[in-house]
């Protein structure tokens, strides 16, 4: 049963695992330092379908496919699905899992939906409500683009804090058994700083990083040397700066332990992708191709993932409202 | 000890890098003013063709309003306009790719919720303030034709 520990993290006592965990991306993310680590790669973007927000669905069904076939799992051995996306009303997961007949509950946490949708899966597992749950979530550049921003073909230059939404899709099979167990998770509160910029989502998500990762070090009384890493979902390298300096201010020096899934996937220089790479399916496919199969290989073994999300929309940026942030934790056991 | 939001704001500016605006600048200037020597030459061409002042600079507008949705849907004018910057929006090539783009993008949304509703999204407010300032500026002028 989930127990819990200081005033808002919460252990989950029976070690729910990760059994399982696969990543679908596209070919810029194949093209990027990760490339190797992936287990799909679409050749073409659209995946074969009529509408970027199809194509993101199939890179979602895709992620939960993979991750199944590893472990001989059929969908109706899946007790909760938890999905979500960018899209509004989370069309992506929706679409994407229609097929399965997993029963499912959706989330909205923006980028920080993989560690959302992990921790509600652990907590299910911990407290015996799900045998087996996944975990699962994606973004798309152009569903994205055209849904925030402007549309793909319209000429324009981006500033040099604006980040490179990812393709890509992580999903995760929760349940108890052998492999890297969730110990206890922080889930996020909202805070804002009061950054408008919508082109600086890093500034405006790194106060909710620094929040949680705070609240996590005092509830359970441990610093960041005591981790072998500590990832940050989508911070990219502006966001990873002043997370570090709000950090400091605590008397906190994460530096020697924190990495950026946004600046890991991409090659910032070569892929032109400005402060890195940004979205649900950031953190997701960098923590299922490349921090989960790191820990099992046994190179990792205490990590905190955090992922990021910036809680706004369209209509909130136009309406003059800041962006407020925030950060989800699970801290992973190999 | 959370910074307020002026701290904050300020650590922010610190840590991000500015546009490199020179660079940008040098580079409107020259590529816009590319952009606007091929018109003056498509002007003199279509003259040396045959076309009167009048038809020139209408053909003129229409060549480039063509090239640029040519180059929206070969996915090769937002690749142009990451480099020329302002460069590609003075001239009427901006407001052809405004039109364009979205009309590439929403056509999966269809003919009339997608391309019809959507075309107007990026240059709509063009034309509404275009429209209105016409309109403003026109009654200026009858205002100021009662007195002569």
């Amino acid at each position: 049963m989930p127990q819990r520990i200081g005033q808002y993290t919460v252990a989950t006592p029976s070690r729910p695992a990760l059994l399982s965990y696969a990543a679908a991306v596209g070919n810029k993310e194949g093209d990027g330092p990760l490339g190797s680590c992936f287990d799909y790669i679409a050749e073409d973007t659209t995946m074969g379908r009529g509408s970027w927000e199809q194509a993101e669905s199939m890179l979602q069904k895709t992620a939960v496919q993979i991750a199944l076939k590893k472990i001989d799992l059929a969908a109706r051995q899946i007790d909760l699905i938890f999905a979500g996306d960018l899209l509004n009303q989370c069309i992506g997961s929706t679409f994407g899992l229609r097929d399965f007949g997993i029963p499912l509950i959706g989330l909205f946490g923006a980028c920080s939906t993989m560690a959302l949708s992990l921790l509600n899966a652990a907590l299910a597992v911990d407290a015996g409500a799900a045998r087996y749950a996944v975990a699962v979530t994606s973004s798309h550049f152009c569903s994205a683009e055209r849904q925030f921003r402007q549309p793909l073909d319209y000429g324009g230059q981006r500033p040099p804090t604006a980040q490179w939404t990812v393709t890509g899709a992580g999903a995760c099979v929760v349940g108890h058994g052998e492999g890297i167990a969730v110990e206890a998770l922080t889930p996020g509160r909202v805070v804002d700083l009061g950054i408008k910029d919508a082109n600086n989502m890093g500034a405006a998500m790194a106060p909710a990083a620094a929040d949680t990762i705070l609240r996590f070090l005092k509830d359970t009384g441990t610093e960041p040397g005591d981790y072998d890493r500590i990832f940050t979902g989508d911070l990219g390298v502006i966001g990873s700066r002043l997370l570090c300096e709000l950090l400091d201010k605590e008397g906190i020096d994460l530096r020697a332990v924190h990495r950026d899934c946004g600046v890991m996937i991409f090659d910032r220089e070569r892929q032109d992708v400005h402060a890195g790479g940004s979205g649900c399916g950031c953190s997701a496919s960098v923590l299922c191709a490349h921090i989960l199969p790191e820990m099992a290989a046994g190179r990792l073994k205490n990590v905190l993932f955090c992922a990021t999300g910036a809680l706004m929309s369209p209509t909130s940026s136009q309406q003059g409202e800041s962006i407020p942030g925030i950060a989800h934790l699970v801290h992973l056991r190999a | 000890m959370k910074p307020t939001k002026k701290e904050y704001d300020a650590m922010t500016n610190k840590a991000s890098p500015p546009s490199p605006k020179g660079k940008n600048s040098v580079f409107a200037f020259l590529i816009g003013g590319a952009v606007c020597a091929l018109g003056q030459a498509l002007l003199e061409g279509y003259r040396a063709w045959g076309a009167d002042l009048e038809t020139a600079k209408t053909l003129v507008s229409v060549t480039f309003i063509g090239l640029t949705v040519l180059l929206t849907a070969l996915h090769l004018y937002d690749k142009y306009a990451k480099i020329a910057g302002a460069g590609s929006l003075v001239p009427i090539t901006g407001f052809a790719n405004a039109m364009a783009s979205p009309a590439i993008e929403f056509k999966t949304e269809g003919p009339v919720t997608g391309v019809g509703v959507k075309m107007f999204t990026v240059a709509g407010p063009v034309l509404v303030f275009g429209i209105s300032a016409s309109m403003v500026y026109g009654l200026i002028l009858w205002v100021i034709g009662l007195f002569d």
